[in-house]
């Protein structure tokens, strides 16, 4: 540990001076997204353990109802606004995040591991020459030394590493969506919002915002879903894996697909799950026709209650699985899609 | 048009397995590939160049002296060069330790228009690094990319965002991290290859780079690796046999009502 010592980067930093928790807000259209409100409870638990301040920082135009993230447990909001941060561009995000730290001095930075999250945290760290640790999964004050214990899968999720910035401020991390629960609402909570006006080279980008499309062919995407139904190799042909969307649709769950499935063209890429696709953390995940490789596993084995169903006693999806079916699906699947059917008339 | 491809080199993935008692990733093979996305990546920087003239691509990888595979591969697709950046001194670094050296060797290796590459790696995981070499670079990064229209004097991106899609104008020189959806991977060719049997690619360290040695691997790292440990893969497994009547399906509906996740 005397490396700390001889760090070029420590020097440049007076740790002390670095005091209070900000977690970054997100909006689009005004409206505060649900992962400021999940990043308000990782904030509150670390600034209380703390024992300091927990600031939100949120950049855009004109925002609805600020007063929700106070009431949601923000003791400070910092909305730093101007036209330019209507839509999110890389460089006055990072310049004016930037800016804001180097004036508030905070010892802790979390952002959601989102497309705008994983894009400007990278940028602020290197601007800030402190380290960065993507997709936390956990987030604990270590009790001696009082620094951010940042933990999260690496090798594919095969193994959980725990890390640290201990000589440079401030300590950033990224944490998944859906990791933690929405802060609840505590409308007599009280706390100060704070307007910040930056100018000048802050604002300036080659990047100029065109649009933005909502994508309507995904009816549930499968990172916001609560129930996934998911398929694989197992499910044989495009008209097999058919069962795979038949169940999902009665279940009201979107559909999720193995590499191998996109692969061959039974599903589209937005629906993959894995290592080089999406990490989903829904309530249940129902896998069928699904060995369990490890670059599948890493990208779901969060998932409150997993289901498995599969002729191979041996495959590894039984290895994660709370509930495991061995069968063939093209006989267990049809009588599941019947009990769903007659669960939901009943109901 | 200068466009520089990054290629990192990974484990082959089909090659990995888990230890079944400790749970923790068993490599069974040597074999190595070029990270997925960055093949993508390098497959939409080959595209372009062959739509339009005069275009060049230079693949960078960082890594240990196998990683020169990495960079001949790139070329049997369709690059036209390589630098591989290469030291025993930038072992343990972190992502910003490690986007400061390429970003150097990128520098070193003159101007350019285009820098492309994957969002992320299939071993790290962390999608920092492309960013961050944007910033020492001092260029705009745009990231997530499922799409390239080239302008004039620059590019129209389309980002694939949570549940929909931007479009992003900007002017070269620019980085752009893809995802999968940018372009289907390419192959090898006989010319390709050829050339990559043949070429003569430099090694960069960091004599010809020049840092100070604070800077570099652990020492010139703000991040630290305290702990590592197994995740708790296992649960406790209900199994249940298919046997032609309803009897587990029913066991299955009632411990998913249990649980209250329906």
């Amino acid at each position: 540990m005397s490396s700390y010592v001889n760090c070029g980067i420590a020097e440049a930093n007076n740790l002390a001076d670095y005091k209070g928790v900000f977690i970054l807000g997100e909006q689009r259209d005004g409206k505060i997204q649900a992962v400021t409100f999940e990043l308000l409870t990782w904030g509150r638990a670390i600034a209380n353990e703390l024992g300091c301040e927990l600031g939100c920082v949120i950049l855009g135009d004109e925002i609805e109802n600020l007063q929700e993230i106070i009431s949601r447990g923000a003791d400070k909001v910092f909305f730093i606004q101007d036209p330019i941060f209507k839509n999110f561009l890389p460089q006055p995000y990072s310049n004016a995040i930037t800016k804001l730290v180097n004036e508030e001095k905070p010892e802790i930075i979390i952002a959601g591991a989102t497309t705008t999250g994983r894009t400007v945290m990278p940028l602020v760290a290197a601007k800030t020459n402190t380290g960065l640790t993507a997709d936390c999964t956990e987030l604990t004050i270590d009790h001696d030394t009082k620094l951010l214990l940042q933990t999260r899968p690496a090798i594919g999720g095969n193994i959980m590493a725990t890390i640290k910035t201990p000589a440079t401020r401030p300590q950033m991390a990224t944490v998944r969506p859906r990791s933690a629960k929405q802060a609840p609402l505590e409308p007599t909570r009280i706390g100060e919002i704070i307007v910040k006006k930056y100018t000048g080279s802050t604002l300036m980008t080659v990047e100029k915002f065109l649009e933005y499309i909502v994508d309507t062919t995904q009816a549930v995407s499968i990172e916001e879903a609560d129930v996934i139904v998911a398929g694989g190799k197992g499910m044989k042909n495009a008209a097999g894996f058919k069962l795979v969307e038949e169940l999902a649709a009665v279940m009201g769950a979107a559909v999720g697909a193995t590499r191998d499935a996109v692969e061959l063209g039974w599903s589209t890429y937005p629906h993959q799950i894995g290592l080089s696709g999406k990490t989903v953390s829904p309530k249940l995940m129902i896998a069928m026709g699904i060995a369990g490789k490890i670059q599948f596993l890493a990208g779901m084995q969060t998932a409150e209650v997993i289901v498995a169903i599969n002729k191979d006693p041996e495959a590894q999806i039984f290895k994660v699985a709370d509930f495991g079916i061995i069968g063939d699906v093209f006989e267990v699947v049809p009588m599941l899609i019947e009990t769903v059917k007659k669960m939901k008339t009943i109901a | 048009m200068k466009i520089i491809a990054l290629v990192k080199q990974v484990p082959g993935t089909d090659s990995v397995k888990l230890d079944p008692i400790t749970g923790v990733m068993v490599r069974t093979g040597k074999d190595t590939i070029i990270n997925p996305l960055d093949e993508n990546a390098l497959a939409e920087a080959i595209r372009i160049k062959n739509t339009y003239p005069d275009v060049t691509i230079t693949a960078v990888s960082m890594g240990p002296m196998s990683a020169m595979k990495a960079i001949k591969e790139a070329i049997s697709m369709g690059a036209d060069d390589g630098i591989l950046i290469s030291g025993r001194e930038f072992a343990g670094s972190d992502t910003i330790a490690t986007a400061k050296v390429i970003a150097a060797g990128i520098r070193k290796n003159g101007s350019f228009d285009m820098i492309i590459c994957g969002e992320r790696a299939t071993d790290g995981e962390t999608g920092q690094t492309a960013a961050m070499i944007a910033h020492y670079l001092d260029i705009p990064a745009q990231t997530y990319v499922s799409q390239l229209e080239m302008i004039n004097d620059g590019v129209i991106v389309k980002r694939t965002v949570e549940s929909g899609f931007e479009r992003i104008q900007v002017n070269f020189p620019v980085l752009v991290s893809v995802n999968k959806d940018i372009s289907d991977t390419g192959f090898p060719t006989l010319s390709g290859k050829l050339k990559a049997k043949d070429i003569e690619v430099p090694m960069w360290g960091n004599a010809e780079l020049g840092f100070d040695k604070s800077e570099l691997g652990l020492t010139g790292s703000p991040t630290r690796v305290v702990k590592i440990f197994s995740p708790k893969l296992s649960r406790d497994t209900i199994m249940k046999k298919a046997n032609g009547t309803m009897q587990p399906i029913d066991e299955l509906m009632a411990f998913l009502v249990q649980k209250d996740v329906l």
